[in-house]
Formats: C-alpha cells, sequence, structure tokens
C-alpha cells in the first residue's frame, strides 16, 4: 500500500491551488505604488570601445526621470564572482571587473550601457532611442581557441590574455595518467563539443527595486533561486548597503535551472535607482533580452582519452577542455568546469588514473554559468560517449564493458578528489535493462527497418555529485560562500508549525514535501506545516536552491531543527506527565510514557510551552522555536543508468525518441510524484540538449539563437509517448550521511539523458552500415543527415 | 487613447487604451488579472493563452481595442462557481501536471480549448495541440497526462509504486 | 512597440480610406506583424485593423473555384475545406499552433510573402488568384521574392480564388524552433497538369519547381521524379541547415507530397 501521508508519499502539492487559478504571486505581479519602468540600452555590437554618449536630449524627453550611464556607477562596486578557481601553476584565476552598466567599452552584445527610468515603459524606451551612443567596433573574439592564439584580440585590455585559468586536476596524476596512457592495450580518443544553451526559464527576470525614504531600507523584488546571496553579494560587495538595511524578496519564481541562482547588473541597478531616484524602479526582461543578458550553459569543447588494458579494464582517463567563461566572470561560473566537472570524471567506474585539464577562456559572448546540472552532465557526456565509442571500437558489449568497470565496493575514493558513500550501479543498471526491454530490440529494429528506418539503442551509466559541501573544503576549493542551508521551526501555540527554509522553492514542490518530513517526524497532518521561504525578512540566513541541495541540505536543516524541537517538547511532556524524560516516547502527535497508558497530545505540550503555567521555568525556557543550520560532511552520489531508442529517417536525418527509461537510484525519497515530475523535467532539457537546443554565435559575436524562433525548445511533440516512457526510483542506496538518506533529483534527467540519446543515434547509424563515430549535440536533421552521406 | 469595452469573465468591464496596448497589458495591468502571463516576444510560449469569444488566442499577440465587445476568458474564470478547481485544473494537480505554474495558466486554457473542440482526444493530438505552449519545468509528461485524464480517458496513475 | 493609432473599420470601404493615409499599415490577425512592431522594426502611425470587416471573411465554391476570403483565419480554413480541400486544409492546419490559427489570415500571410510562409506554396502550385480591393493578381506574378510582393501601397488582399485539384498535399519539413517550413512543398494535381510550389527553401522566396511539374505531369508518381533534383545554389543556408541540406529535402518532400496525394 503506498502511504497516503509523510515521507513517501506522493502528496498532492498544495501550491498548485494558486498556480491554476491565476492567483500565483510573480515578481512581475508587484507593482510598488509610484513605481517608474526602466529600460535598458543595451550593446547590440559584441565588442566595441563607446566613444561618445550623450543623453541630454533624452533626457529632456517626455516623462524621464532620469538616465544613468557608467559614469554613474564608477564609485559602485562591480558584479562580484563567487569563487576563485587557483590554475595548474598555483596562480589565482584572473578576475576582470564586471561592471553594472558599460565602463567605455562594451564586451558582448546585449550588455547594457544605459538605463532610462521613466514615468512608463514606452516613455523609457522612446528615450533611450534618443541617446546619442557611438561605438567603435573592434574586432569580437568568439572562438574559444582562437581567442587563446598569440595576438588575439584580448577581450579585457588590462588582461594579459583571454585565459582565465589553466587548472589542472589532479596535477599529481598527470605523470601517472601518462604513464598508464603510454602502456595500455588500447586508447580510444574523441573530441566533442558539449553545446551552448540557454536556460530559459519560462518566467523572464523582473526585478522591482524600491527605497524607503522614511527609515532608509531598500528592497528588492526578484526573480531568484538564493535571496540571501543576492542580498549579501549585492549589499556588501556592489551597492555597500548593510544587510539590516536591505531586504531581498522573491516570491513565486517561475523556474530557475541554475539562472537565476546568479547576482544580475538589472536587480543592483533597480536597487541602487530606486533610491537614487526615491522612486520605486521595475525592470521586466522581454524574451529577447533574456537570450541576451541570461547566463548561458554548458559551452565545452573536449578531447577525452580513455586507456584500457588487454583485458578491457579501464586504467587512464585523460582529458582537455576549453570552457567559456563568456565575456565576465558570472557569480559561480569559475567552479562550474572545475569542482563540479573534474571530480565527476570517475563516473562509475574505478579508473585509477584520471587527469582533467581544463582552460577557460573569455569571450565576447554571454557569462556561461550554472545551468541544470552545471558540470557534470559535461563530465558524464564526454566519459559515456568514449566508453561507447570504445566499445564499437573494441567489438564488446557497451553495457558489458560498463559493468565490468563498475565501483562496486563501498566508500570509494575516486582519483578525483572525492568519496562516494554508496551506491549500486550493477543494481540500476539491471532495472534500466529490464524496462527497455534489451531483449526486445533485435525485433523492434527489424520492424523499424521495414519501414525504412534505422533503429538504435543507447545506453548511459552516470554519476553526480548533489549538495556539494562542507563548507570548510569548499572554501579551500575557492568558494566564497558557506555551503549549509537553514531552517527555522516556529511551532505555535495550538500546534501547528511553520518552517522559515532558505531553501527556496520555484517549482520544486517544497511547500508540500517539507511538511512530509515534518508530519513524519511529529506525527501531525502535513496541513499544520507551513513553509515559508523566499525572503530575507522572515527566513534565516540561507543559501538557496541550485544543485539539487534542497531535500538534502535544506531539508536536512528542518530536521534538525524540528529535532531539537521535539527534544525540548519531551522535556515539557515529561514535567506533564510527570515521567522521566528517557521515558517519553513521540508517536502520531502524542507523547506517551513508555509502558504505561499515560499521554498528552502534541498541542497540549506546545500550548503549555506558551502559556507556561504548569512548567518548569527554572529549567527551560518557554516558547517553541528552534533554528538549525546544516552543514554536510560530503556530497550526495545520486546514480542512474539511462537507454533509450531511437528511429532515424536516413532520407531526411530526423531523429525521433521511440522509447526512454530511467532508472534512478536517488536515496530515500520523500514525494514519489515530486521526484518523478523533477526526472521529466530534466530529460526534456537533456533530449532538447541534445536534439533540438544550440545558443549560436557567427564569428562577429551576434547572437544567431536569439528567441525562440531560432532556439529551439522541446515541445510535447518532440518527447516519447507515455507507453514508451519510463521513471523509475526504486533502487534506492540511503545516503549514509543525512539524517533522511536522501540524495537528490533535480539534475539526474538533464545529467542522464544526453549521451543516452546521442549513443542511440551513433547505434543507429552503424546499423545502417553508415561508418559514423561521432555527432556532435544537437544532433538536428541537417547534422545527422550530413553525417550519414559523409560516411556514405 | 481609445475606449474599450468587452466581457471578461462574465463581468463587462471598460477602459482607456492606447492603440499599441496589448490585451494582455489591459488585462495584467489594468483588470489586475495577473494570471495570464507573458513568456516570450514571438507569439511561441503561450503563457498568455486566453479565449476570445470562444477561441483560444495568445494576448500577447492580440491588440486590446481588437476585443471591442468581446467575452474573454481567462485563468481567473476557470474554477467552479464555488471556488473549486475545475476538471482540468483539478487533473492537473491530480497527474502534477505544472511545477513552477508560469506556463499552466495558458497550458489550462489551451486545454480547455482542445477539449471543446475534441473531447476525447489521442495523445498524439493532445501533444500536437500543445505545440504553441512551451514548458520548461514538466518535460509535458504530465501535462499530457491530465489532460487525458480531465477528458475522461484512462492514464496510468502518478508515480505507481 | 512605437506609439500609433489603432482603427477598426467595418467595411472594406472605411478600411481603404483609412489606409489612404501613406503612414498608415493594414493590420490583419497580426500573428507576424505584433511581434515585428514588438521589436519596433516596423513603425506605422495608424493601425487599420481588417479583423472587424466580414465582407473579407468567408469560403465559398463556385464549380471547381473556391473563393476565400483575405480575412479568413487558418483554423477556419482548416475546418471549412477538410472535405472539398483537403490538401489546403492540411495546410492550414498546421501553421503555427492553434491559437495562432485563430487569429492569422490567409490575406495577412499572402501579403506578408514571408519566405517561410506556407499558402504561398499552394498559391503557386495551384495556379491561385490574389483578388484586391483593385485587381486580379496571378499567383505567378504576385510573388516578387522574399517579402516582396505586386500589392501596392495600400491595397488590400479581399479574396484568394484557388482552382481546386483533383488531389493535393503539402508537406512541411519543420524548422525545429519556429516550426516554420524549412521546406515546405504543395503538390496539386490537376486534370491537365501537377504544379508544384516550393517554400522555405529559396533566397528567391516561393517557386514552383516546375521540371517536377513536368515529369509528375505525365506520370504523376513518386517514380517520375527520379534522378531529379533542384540545386543547392541560391538556398537559404543558416543555422538550421545547409542550402544543400534544403536542396536534398525539396526533393524528398515532394515525393511524399506526390505519395500523400495519389
Amino acid at each position: 500500500m503506498p502511504k497516503d501521508h509523510g515521507i513517501g508519499a506522493s502528496t498532492k502539492r498544495r501550491e498548485d491551488v494558486r498556480f491554476l487559478t491565476g492567483a500565483g504571486n510573480y515578481t512581475d505581479d508587484i507593482n510598488v505604488h509610484g513605481q517608474a519602468y526602466v529600460h535598458f540600452l543595451r550593446s547590440d555590437v559584441a565588442h566595441g570601445r563607446i566613444t561618445n554618449i550623450d543623453t541630454a536630449a533624452a533626457a529632456a524627453m517626455p516623462g524621464v526621470v532620469r538616465i544613468f550611464t557608467g559614469a554613474d556607477f564608477e564609485g559602485v562596486g562591480g558584479l562580484p564572482c563567487g569563487w576563485q578557481v587557483t590554475d595548474k601553476h598555483g596562480e589565482v584565476m584572473k578576475e576582470p571587473p564586471h561592471p553594472v552598466l558599460a565602463q567605455g567599452k562594451v564586451r558582448h552584445v546585449g550588455e547594457p550601457i544605459a538605463a532610462v527610468v521613466a514615468d512608463t515603459l514606452q516613455q523609457a524606451r522612446d528615450a533611450a532611442d534618443a541617446i546619442d551612443l557611438d561605438i567603435e567596433e573592434l574586432p569580437a573574439v568568439v572562438n574559444m581557441k582562437a581567442a587563446l592564439e598569440e595576438g588575439a584580440t584580448k577581450v579585457h585590455d588590462d588582461l594579459s590574455d583571454n585565459l582565465c585559468y589553466d587548472w589542472g586536476f589532479v596535477e599529481e596524476n598527470k605523470g601517472a595518467v601518462e604513464e598508464a596512457i603510454a602502456n595500455a592495450a588500447h586508447v580510444t580518443t574523441l573530441e566533442l563539443v558539449n553545446n551552448r544553451l540557454v536556460a530559459n526559464p519560462m518566467e523572464p527576470r523582473v526585478a522591482v527595486g524600491d527605497f524607503n525614504r522614511a527609515t532608509g531600507d531598500s528592497t528588492l523584488y526578484t526573480t531568484s533561486q538564493n535571496p540571501h546571496v543576492i542580498r549579501l553579494l549585492m549589499g556588501a560587495f556592489v551597492l555597500g548597503i548593510p544587510e539590516h538595511k536591505l531586504r531581498v524578496v522573491a516570491p513565486d519564481v517561475g523556474g530557475g535551472f541554475g539562472t537565476k541562482i546568479f547576482h544580475y547588473a538589472e536587480e543592483a541597478f533597480c536597487t541602487f535607482a530606486a533610491k537614487a531616484c526615491n522612486r520605486a524602479v521595475k525592470w521586466t526582461s522581454t524574451r529577447s533580452e533574456a537570450f541576451m543578458s541570461d547566463a548561458h550553459g554548458r559551452d565545452h569543447v573536449t578531447k577525452i582519452e580513455l586507456a584500457l588494458d588487454a583485458d578491457n579494464n579501464f586504467t587512464a582517463v585523460r582529458t582537455e577542455t576549453y570552457a567559456n567563461m563568456g565575456a565576465y566572470l558570472s557569480t559561480f561560473a569559475p567552479s562550474v568546469p572545475t569542482w563540479l566537472h573534474g571530480t565527476l570524471m570517475a563516473g562509475n567506474y574505478k579508473t585509477p588514473n584520471i587527469y582533467v585539464n581544463v582552460k577557460a577562456v573569455f569571450t565576447n559572448t554571454v557569462p556561461v554559468d550554472a545551468y541544470r546540472g552545471a558540470g557534470r552532465p559535461e563530465a558524464t557526456y564526454q566519459l559515456e560517449r568514449v566508453i561507447d565509442k570504445a566499445a564499437r571500437e573494441l567489438g564488446v558489449d557497451p553495457v558489458e564493458l560498463r559493468r565490468q568497470n563498475f565501483i562496486t565496493e563501498f566508500p570509494y575514493a575516486t582519483p578525483v578528489a572525492v568519496e562516494y558513500d554508496t551506491g549500486d550501479y550493477h543494481a540500476t543498471m539491471d532495472k534500466m535493462l529490464e524496462l527497455i526491454d534489451r531483449d526486445g530490440f533485435a525485433a523492434r529494429r527489424a520492424e523499424s527497418e521495414k519501414k525504412g528506418k534505422l533503429r538504435g539503442l543507447g545506453i548511459n551509466c552516470f554519476i553526480e555529485a548533489c549538495g556539494i559541501a562542507p563548507s570548510n573544503l569548499v572554501g579551500q576549493l575557492g568558494a566564497r560562500a558557506g555551503l549549509y542551508e537553514s531552517a527555522t521551526v516556529r511551532v505555535n501555540a495550538t500546534g501547528g508549525l511553520v518552517v522559515m527554509t532558505g531553501s527556496h522553492s520555484h517549482g520544486q514542490g517544497h511547500e508540500t514535501a517539507f511538511p512530509q518530513v515534518i508530519s513524519e517526524m511529529i506525527g501531525i497532518p502535513e496541513d499544520q506545516v507551513e513553509i515559508v521561504h523566499g525572503d530575507t525578512a522572515n527566513t534565516p540566513m540561507g543559501m538557496g536552491t541550485y544543485g539539487s541541495r534542497s531535500i538534502a541540505v535544506g531539508g536536512s536543516a528542518m530536521v534538525r531543527a524540528a529535532e531539537k524541537i521535539i527534544a525540548k517538547t519531551k522535556k515539557i511532556a515529561a514535567h506533564l506527565l510527570e515521567a522521566a524524560e528517557a521515558d517519553i516516547e513521540l508517536k502520531d502527535g502524542q507523547f506517551s510514557v513508555a509502558g504505561t497508558d499515560k499521554s498528552v497530545a502534541w498541542g497540549d505540550v506546545c500550548l503549555a510551552a506558551y502559556v507556561p503555567h504548569n512548567y518548569p521555568l527554572e529549567d527551560i525556557e518557554p516558547g517553541l522555536e528552534e533554528t538549525a543550520f546544516y552543514d554536510p560532511s560530503n556530497f550526495t552520489y545520486p546514480a542512474g543508468a539511462y537507454a533509450c531508442e531511437v528511429e532515424v529517417d536516413p532520407e531526411t536525418g530526423v531523429t525521433t525518441i521511440e522509447k526512454f527509461v530511467s532508472a534512478d537510484d536517488f536515496g530515500n525519497v520523500v514525494n514519489p510524484m515530486i521526484v518523478e515530475g523533477q526526472v521529466h523535467g530534466g530529460i526534456a532539457q537533456g533530449i532538447g540538449q541534445a536534439l533540438l537546443e544550440n545558443c549560436v554565435y557567427d564569428e562577429n559575436g551576434q547572437l544567431l539563437s536569439a528567441s525562440y524562433m531560432d532556439y529551439a525548445m522541446p515541445r510535447a511533440d518532440d518527447l516519447p509517448e507515455m507507453a514508451a516512457y519510463t521513471v523509475d526510483h526504486s533502487c534506492q542506496t540511503p545516503c549514509t550521511h543525512n539524517p533522511l538518506g536522501v540524495k537528490g533529483c533535480g539534475e539526474a534527467g538533464a545529467i542522464g539523458s544526453p549521451p543516452t540519446v546521442i549513443n542511440a543515434i551513433l547505434d543507429a547509424l552503424n546499423s545502417g552500415g553508415h561508418k559514423v563515430d561521432h555527432i556532435d549535440m544537437p544532433a538536428s536533421p541537417s547534422r545527422v543527415w550530413a553525417a550519414i552521406n559523409n560516411a556514405s | 487613447m481609445t475606449k474599450v469595452t468587452m466581457t471578461v469573465n462574465g463581468k463587462s468591464v471598460s477602459g482607456d487604451v492606447a492603440g499599441n496596448t496589448l490585451l494582455v497589458e489591459f488585462l495584467r495591468s489594468d483588470l489586475h488579472l495577473t494570471g495570464t502571463h507573458v513568456g516570450c516576444d514571438t507569439s511561441q510560449c503561450g503563457a498568455c493563452v486566453v479565449h476570445v469569444n470562444g477561441a483560444a488566442v495568445k494576448s500577447c499577440t492580440m491588440f486590446a481595442a481588437e476585443a471591442e465587445g468581446a467575452e474573454v476568458a481567462t485563468i481567473e474564470g476557470q474554477a467552479n462557481a464555488d471556488g473549486s478547481l475545475n476538471t482540468i485544473q483539478q487533473a492537473f494537480q491530480d497527474y502534477h501536471g505544472l511545477q513552477c505554474g508560469f506556463c499552466t495558466p495558458g497550458m489550462v486554457m489551451s486545454a480547455a480549448a482542445l477539449l471543446k473542440d475534441n473531447p476525447k482526444p489521442s495523445e498524439q493530438e493532445v501533444r500536437a495541440y500543445l505545440q504553441g505552449n512551451i514548458c520548461r519545468c514538466t518535460g509535458y509528461h504530465n501535462i499530457v497526462r491530465a489532460i487525458m485524464a480531465a477528458s475522461g480517458q484512462e492514464v496510468p496513475a502518478v508515480a505507481a509504486e | 512597440m512605437y506609439s500609433f493609432d489603432i482603427e477598426r473599420p467595418t467595411t472594406l470601404a472605411d478600411a481603404l480610406a483609412a489606409l489612404a493615409d501613406d503612414e498608415a499599415q493594414a493590420l490583419g490577425g497580426g500573428q507576424t506583424l505584433i511581434p515585428t512592431l514588438k521589436q519596433r522594426l516596423a513603425s506605422p502611425s495608424k493601425l487599420v485593423c481588417l479583423s472587424g470587416i466580414e465582407e473579407l471573411k468567408g469560403i465559398s465554391r463556385d464549380g471547381d473555384t473556391l473563393t476565400i476570403g483575405g480575412g479568413t483565419t487558418h483554423g477556419t480554413i482548416a475546418r471549412e475545406t477538410a472535405e472539398g480541400f483537403p490538401g489546403l486544409a492540411g495546410l492550414a492546419s498546421k501553421i503555427g499552433d492553434p491559437a495562432v490559427r485563430n487569429r492569422g489570415t490567409i490575406g495577412g500571410s499572402l501579403a506578408n510573402n514571408d519566405p517561410s510562409a506556407c499558402y504561398p506554396a499552394a498559391a503557386m502550385a495551384c495556379g491561385a488568384t490574389i483578388v484586391t480591393n483593385s485587381r486580379e493578381i496571378a499567383a505567378d506574378d504576385y510573388f516578387q521574392g522574399m517579402f516582396a510582393t505586386a500589392l501596392e501601397e495600400g491595397e488590400i488582399i479581399t479574396a484568394v480564388k484557388f482552382p481546386v485539384p483533383e488531389s493535393s498535399a503539402y508537406i512541411k519539413f519543420e524548422q525545429p524552433a519556429s516550426r516554420f517550413p524549412l521546406v515546405g512543398v504543395f503538390v496539386a494535381k490537376y486534370a491537365d497538369r501537377v504544379g508544384v510550389g516550393v517554400t522555405g527553401a529559396s533566397e528567391e522566396g516561393v517557386f514552383r519547381w516546375t521540371e517536377a511539374e513536368a515529369a509528375l505531369g505525365g506520370n504523376f508518381a513518386e517514380s517520375a521524379l527520379e534522378g531529379l533534383s533542384v540545386s543547392g545554389d541560391g538556398m537559404i543556408g543558416d543555422l538550421h541547415g545547409t542550402g544543400a541540406y534544403r536542396a536534398h529535402l525539396v526533393g524528398v518532400m515532394t515525393r511524399r507530397a506526390v505519395a500523400a496525394a495519389r
């Protein structure tokens, strides 16, 4: 019998009611009395020097409140970077200033140059058109390898070159890796591109800055995954506003996928301008602006070598990756190709020697930062593609090649500095093979061939690392932030309670899932628990939501706070029941004395805490409110095995997904319905990366895929039908180091699916006699058709 | 400015609009019906879908002045008279057909238009109909499931264990 | 958008009078024009909205001629020609998405002549006649390259006349993002000839593939197309496909359209 409440129940989401009735409260739904609107004049060239900017005529236009340019921000800090990477020589990365409004130069199409604040948006836009702006266009650098060539145009004049850092990991492994490759029985090499993507949450970014002249307090309403992080970065590093005078509110947020983690110029601007204009200032991004101002994702170019011995055991992996940073360092950009990527290069395999080299490069493009998976999809993609290629070269079964190299004993310390606490990779592989019905594949392929189609089966295994931690370790790795999470549990006098969490929900369903945990712990109905999040004024300092961390880190903080509450209520119950504290048991909302029929209800104990008449005031304080900060001792390591079957139409190159299955190990699961939804969404984004999505610049740094007219978002008919699609999470090896045994599920789908799809396409093409061993993502019809024709 | 009068969710409303005021702007700014969302500027995402005279339209690609005299229905008018979720809304909750909720109003309005014309659509028909509604969270799987269920057809339960 | 006034005439005569103003522009269903206005790529002082003009709407058949009012939406065409002219209904039913089809009109599409619009392929294949407030224009004369037509300033498409073919089909190979045709081919078979209209592919806009028309005129079968191909020169090349790929697709889509029409 499935559970109907508590941990493991598919409780329906309470937040749905407001979203389904149009009663959500998104940032663009917030209007402050008397607000003005800002329109940003953005660069239409990728690289240039601002030789003249005259706003006088524009400022005189109707409705204009004030026009700001870079000059207004000379005394204001730039946008900070939250992670400092140290390169293979021990040097810290290059960290050029990142101005709120361009200072002298523009470095990517879309960079804000001036900001017009006016009574209406129309007036702001009209005035922006009237700004007299001259830009001396400079050559743009777009291609990463060209950017590193001697004499290449520099994105930042003050830097010696366009290399942000050259990172080696683990540098001490390098010699052993070289030796293993030199002595290998077989080496498979693959060069590939991990395509640049745009996160595209359906809600574009919005910022509303407000300033209260009476109190001197600033408020920012913003579309953020982590309002406390924005408050800290913007307050301390950009605008110099102490945190007690700055409130950041992230209300209902329409999806994030990483791109709403970062601190952006527009939100700093609105906060700054509200004070400068003494009037609330609102900015709502258009989708066109989003394409050229939201941080992009991925954009790696990689060469990977896999060495095997005569028995097909993996002996070494060596990679060389070029990672695009774009024109400036976005908030967490440097960590993505390094600590979120290099550490994952062992995958599910006991490869003894691994060396990862990453060259991060500045180019005249939009900054690149974390997008769903962030580094882990890039690691998985290259590893799982090269393993499949090796299997083809060696003529061995790709399933068996993986199996024989699986890590099977835990904990397992990889050669790339992480320790997997638990896992069972054979179990997820077994489950995946059962779901895909591998035995029936030959018959399905024959059916496809009768229709003139090529059918392929692709598989993939992956590991991810969620809930990045602990803080003291990541601090040594360059993180400029703590990676704990917080929760305050406030019990009301009649027993209902509120959890104020630093985690932010923007689709993940925290408002439903977190109460399930409390309900399980205390035994009260879920509807007696309310979740408050997204407002720095009423939640403890928290790091927000990213990297599949909410239940593992935020949930654990909540458990710790609830444990403190339970400990205190047991003391009170012991007093009320005149029993020893050690004998008190809490079950189904009742405190009882072990071995007796004496009991007192949860609500009565809570009431006693707030009406402490019969109460041990000499021993414990009245009230019931506890806060916990939870800092994990390790990452969690979800893992899985995915498979898909594709049909390729050799005449047109069109690929369709005929079957897709996932077998994930997320450890314990709080709400299976929500978990499955997360996997569905991740897989759709992964299939999107593999088949559809591509953010493309031309050689001049003009963004070609600048709207949904050219950036192909997955639609309902791009994805597999219900009968051909199964997501499974029945393999569960609970995390050993957090109280819930949970691992996180938000990114798995996006990590596991791209190589699955590409491996399937290559299997299909090779089955048709087309000797194709690589195709870059997205495997668009034109690329597949070209691959077939070049191979024939 | 032009004066427009229309019926929105059964109530007669009027307002003064500029020529370039979009229907969605009139709904959101003048009528404070913020359930209808704007997710793109190329008429593709469908977050703004409402019904005008019974037909699904993108309210970001129609001027308010063009809705003069029209019957407009938005997400705010979809619940049952007692405030409970209607069949389609309830199916979206039951089958977890939404996550962040931003595309949801448009999805529900498109689903309602589909089921009015085609009360028992096939899965392929549902997927084809949603071509103009983009969701980034759900992968559409549970949206399709919810719409099929709302049409009274049998679909696999969520999180079958 | 820039500022402009909007007028909503209810008769063609009033619309024409309103359009006499140099800076005025006609607004059909707006599904292309409104996004263009949002990007500030057009700056009319006045939009003359045609959607309130009943005389521009509707579909009628007289013998083998189907006349469709310029203000008829794609959705209406998809529904109402399903029996009489299924090839055209199929084309209309796949334009944009359902909400777009409820607003967008055939007259608006033909007046804009986007190189990736669907109707021009049908109009060319069928030898349709574009009827305006002042004259009738043969399709062959009407389309004059990307976004260029024979229309004069202030001229309104009031109707399109299609000779209804014995059989027809439109096959669209969709550009994955916009879902506009990367290549779309309309094949129309008449008693005495076959028309093949190709959209999406050429830098010159819609064109008739006359070699295929000749071959199919003698033998309306896929096999008649064997050995025929169009050149990749002059074909659109972009991030979604090269000119050579589009040229290849013209052949494939034509074959498939013939198969669907048979």
